[in-house]
């Protein structure tokens, strides 16, 4: 089986049962998307495939058709992307747990909608729970993230 | 009497701290300082000036040796050293530290003792003052209480202070200059003709100097790094997927295991037959744990799938077997018999109760889980002569004895390396999935184990946070309140977390009562009274803890007795507190809220005010009645730390306290059926998400008291000022939670 994660292409005997996110973690050692639910209830576990946010814990390897971004592959902490350098800023991250699903669902409605509403945030958003309360914060980070895609300063 | 039978004969007075810390009772006098954790294990090259300081050819490190499980600690006590220190923030680099009875918790214990935190009287100064002792002397490393800061507030300053103070010595000599010639500056000593020498540099001089029991702090005013926003240490990490939490730990050749235990809490596994787990892909074992088994795989997901294909006989339930039973024994412990404390007794509430009408309420609140994010999990790797545990821990010091007792090692054999925790709320002060992977270790020995709990195990399996019941009976006069009788019945944390570490805690549990006798009401006859329910099953801390259950009671009962005497309930709690500080929370949050000004029909605001952990809050709650149910408007809060060390990140543990609170108020409940827990995934355990999360302003007040944490202050008047808010847009009286069994939220 083939799978492409972050623009690299890995061939892997495994079930195609096989949650992509166990495969991500520990077979391809990319830990930084987490394990919440396995029930797609709480999107810690979202990674982006062709762009589509999608709950990786319930997703079967098998299943997988397009290439997946992870949140190792959205930026660095040398070079982070736009909506990672606006929750740097923002200071979003308490425990940070559920954050890389937060980016990763944050990164992916920005794609699609450059200048999102609250609502649309909310509808977006609603899927990726967050026990440490971090969303009004996240809140502040998409619209900052939003300014700064459509080219105002951050 | 000696230090020890002093100690012995105080112990009963020992709050919900001692049970975090575990028993490390050493022949040590109080005076003999503990010695350096770093100096075990210093690599080569490095120095350890204090324990929290240590300094190699790539700069300085400061030790923060507190549990970061969100609170942004690990910034808060780096900048605590850094600023005395004097490095750039750029520069320094910020770890967990090895367990050590050097990292003790004094005001972890010292806010047990069964005071009022307001209480500076000549009793309880002196109780804290055995606690701060008792604290030292059997080296408590523990995080809870919302203790970290005021605990490392002088501490690691002076830290840093004398970690400077050698440093400059050390070039001093190196020189040839008296040290009131030299001065630092990001790093390095600079002579006043130029000459720099970084702290890399001089460390190992450094190291040799004998350091100052008292070097002088800063004064505020050249504060540069306290009191300001400070960016988060772990924030760059936890936005790019490269923070390692105990759940992302990797070691060479590691395994990956699970369990799956007696969904009935504490029960036995019978038999089982692991035939058709063993025989599916990467099960390399099954073993018989305490109460079920663990399999071990060579990836999570396998081991999850063989762990349901093991055929369990479960025992009997050990405990009640529903929610029912759990209440009605609840219930039964208000009597003579089930006294615990009656820390409060002013006036004569009897007498007084006796004149007038009196309004009687019963409250009830439930079981909650703590839900953290990332679901429990430790790696342990077993060799002959060591044990190395990588996890997530409020608890290092008895996470690393108990691990030792169970491997059969000696404590100093054992090493705990402490990771960041995707949330902690007080989960992580327990060993159990600690022990559970030492003894996968076991079975693997010479291999790194990663054990991984499932969200179904971590949802019933965890030490909840006990349902209690309140009775209170008040009466009104002349605009106010004249008399409050409050009894509070619930099961012992404090005998129960005690007990897996243990420890016979005798005497009362103040956790039972907090938040019902320490209240700043200056109530004629007032009265709190808290009754022990004999343990029903494992219970542990909860963020806020016994104020989670009284601050709902209490201030929903105040409210309740405003209506009654008809008056403003922000009105009337402010003329009913002594204590100018209280006053001044509730003064800001009724300015922030425009309290007076009239909302629209269906529309209510209410207050709460809590005190908790020293840290006085208040918390006003707009709400909407729709035609879908109440929503959310707005949240104001206010809360007096004594000093701001970071005020954004104040804010953000202020706002998450609230979401927690709203979160349990509305949904959270634990039931049981047959002896289990009915809640067996998020879906069935709702928190509020992005779209339900309200405006939350907040102002941090600097009373310029006692300086304070504030991880937990946050939750406690969520609840009421909620309940309080519907009462006003409603008419109707909610009392008991979840307020979901009761109305519908948008």
């Amino acid at each position: 089986m083939k799978l492409t994660v972050n623009g690299q292409t890995h061939t892997l005997d495994i079930e195609p049962e096989m949650p992509l996110l166990w495969v991500l973690r520990d077979e391809l050692n990319l830990p930084g998307t987490k394990y919440g639910c396995g029930l797609a209830v709480c999107g810690a576990c979202t990674v982006q495939v062709d762009g589509v946010p999608l709950r990786s814990c319930v997703m079967p390897v098998g299943a997988v058709t397009g290439a997946v971004t992870t949140i190792e592959g959205l930026g660095t902490p040398a070079s982070p992307s736009v909506v990672q350098a606006a929750w740097i800023e923002h200071q979003v991250a308490q425990c940070g747990y559920c954050q890389s699903g937060q980016i990763m669902s944050a990164a992916a409605l920005l794609q699609q909608n450059p200048a999102p509403t609250d609502a649309d945030i909310d509808a977006a958003m609603s899927g990726n729970l967050c026990r440490c309360g971090a969303y009004p914060r996240i809140r502040a980070a998409i619209h900052a993230a939003a300014r700064r895609l459509q080219g105002a300063p951050a | 009497m000696s230090t020890l039978g002093t100690i012995a004969r105080r112990g009963f007075l020992i709050g919900s701290a001692a049970v975090l810390g575990g028993a490390v009772f050493g022949v040590y006098t109080y005076r003999r300082p503990h010695p350096n954790p770093l100096l075990d294990d210093l690599p080569e090259g490095a120095n350890a000036i204090t324990p929290y300081v240590r300094i190699d050819a790539r700069g300085v490190t400061i030790i923060a040796p507190r549990a970061e499980m969100g609170q942004g600690i690990h910034t808060t006590l780096a900048a605590l050293v850094a600023e005395e220190l004097d490095v750039a923030w750029e520069a320094i680099r910020v770890e967990h530290g090895p367990p050590g009875a050097a990292y003790y918790n004094r005001a972890l214990l010292q806010e047990g003792v069964p005071f009022s935190t307001l209480n500076r009287g000549f009793i309880a100064e002196g109780m804290r003052g055995t606690m701060g002792v008792l604290a030292k002397f059997i080296g408590i490393q523990g995080t809870g209480g919302s203790s970290s800061v005021p605990d490392a507030f002088d501490k690691m300053r002076t830290a840093g202070a004398a970690a400077r103070f050698a440093l400059v010595a050390a070039a001093s000599e190196r020189l040839g200059l008296p040290a009131s010639a030299l001065d630092t500056a990001d790093g390095a000593v600079v002579a006043a003709d130029g000459r720099r020498l970084a702290y890399t540099e001089l460390a190992a001089a450094a190291a040799r100097i004998p350091l100052p029991d008292e070097p002088p702090l800063k004064p505020r005013e050249r504060w540069r790094y306290l009191g300001r926003d400070m960016p988060r240490v772990d924030m760059v990490g936890k936005c790019t997927g490269t923070e390692t939490f105990g759940i992302d730990v990797r070691q060479p050749d590691m395994v990956f295991a699970t369990v799956r235990m007696n969904p009935a809490i504490g029960a036995a596994l019978k038999h089982f037959d692991a035939t058709a787990a063993k025989a599916m892909r990467g099960v390399l074992q099954v073993v018989a744990l305490p109460g079920g088994v663990g399999v071990i795989a060579d990836n999570t997901w396998r081991a999850f799938q063989a762990a349901q294909a093991v055929q369990c006989e479960w025992a009997e339930p050990v405990h009640a077997a529903t929610t029912a039973a759990f209440f009605d024994a609840i219930v039964a412990s208000f009597d003579d018999a089930h006294q615990d404390s009656r820390i409060r007794d002013d006036g004569d509430v009897v007498g007084a109760l006796a004149a007038g009408p009196v309004l009687e309420a019963e409250y009830r609140v439930p079981f909650l889980a703590h839900a953290t994010m990332e679901p429990m999990n430790a790696v342990a790797w077993l060799r002959d002569d060591r044990l190395d545990i990588w996890t997530g821990t409020q608890t290092p010091t008895a996470a690393r004895d108990q691990a030792a007792v169970l491997a059969g090692l000696d404590a100093a054999r054992v090493f705990v390396h402490v990771q960041p925790m995707g949330g902690g709320f007080g989960r992580r002060a327990e060993s159990d999935y600690v022990l559970q992977a030492v003894r996968l270790a076991s079975a693997m020995k010479g291999r790194p184990v990663k054990l991984t709990w499932s969200r179904e195990e971590d949802m019933t399996q965890d030490p909840y946070r006990p349902a209690a019941v309140a009775r209170l009976r008040g009466s009104t006069g002349a605009g106010t309140v004249q008399a409050l009788d409050v009894r509070v019945a619930s099961p012992s944390v404090l005998e129960s977390q005690g007990g897996r570490l243990g420890l016979s805690v005798p005497g009362p549990d103040k956790l039972i009562a907090e938040g019902t006798y320490d209240q700043p009401y200056a109530i004629p006859h007032y009265r709190a009274t808290g009754y022990r329910t004999p343990a029903l099953l494992p219970i542990g801390s909860w963020r806020s803890v016994g104020n989670s259950c009284n601050g709902f009671f209490m201030e929903s009962f105040i409210d309740e007795l405003a209506a009654q005497a008809g008056s403003d309930p922000m009105t009337l709690r402010l003329s009913l507190i002594d204590h100018a500080p209280s006053r001044r929370v509730l003064a800001a949050v009724s300015e922030m809220s425009g309290w007076g000004r009239p909302l629209e029909k269906g529309r209510g605001r209410g207050v709460a005010f809590h005190l908790s952990f020293g840290v006085p809050t208040a918390e006003v709650v707009e709400v909407t009645m729709t035609k879908d149910g109440i929503r959310i408007d707005e949240v104001f809060v206010a809360a007096d730390v004594g000093t701001a060390l970071d005020p954004r990140n104040i804010e953000a543990q202020l706002q998450s306290g609230v979401v927690f609170g709203l979160s349990a108020a509305m949904y959270g409940e634990i039931t049981f059926a047959q002896g289990a827990v009915e809640q067996r995934n998020l879906h069935q355990y709702q928190t509020l998400r992005i779209g339900q999360t309200p405006r939350i302003r907040v102002a941090v007040l600097e009373g310029g008291g006692r300086i304070r944490g504030v991880g937990e202050p946050g939750t406690p008047p969520a609840a009421p000022a909620l309940a309080n808010a519907i009462f006003a847009a409603t008419g109707q009286r909610i009392r008991e939670l979840p307020l979901s069994k009761r109305i519908g939220f948008v």
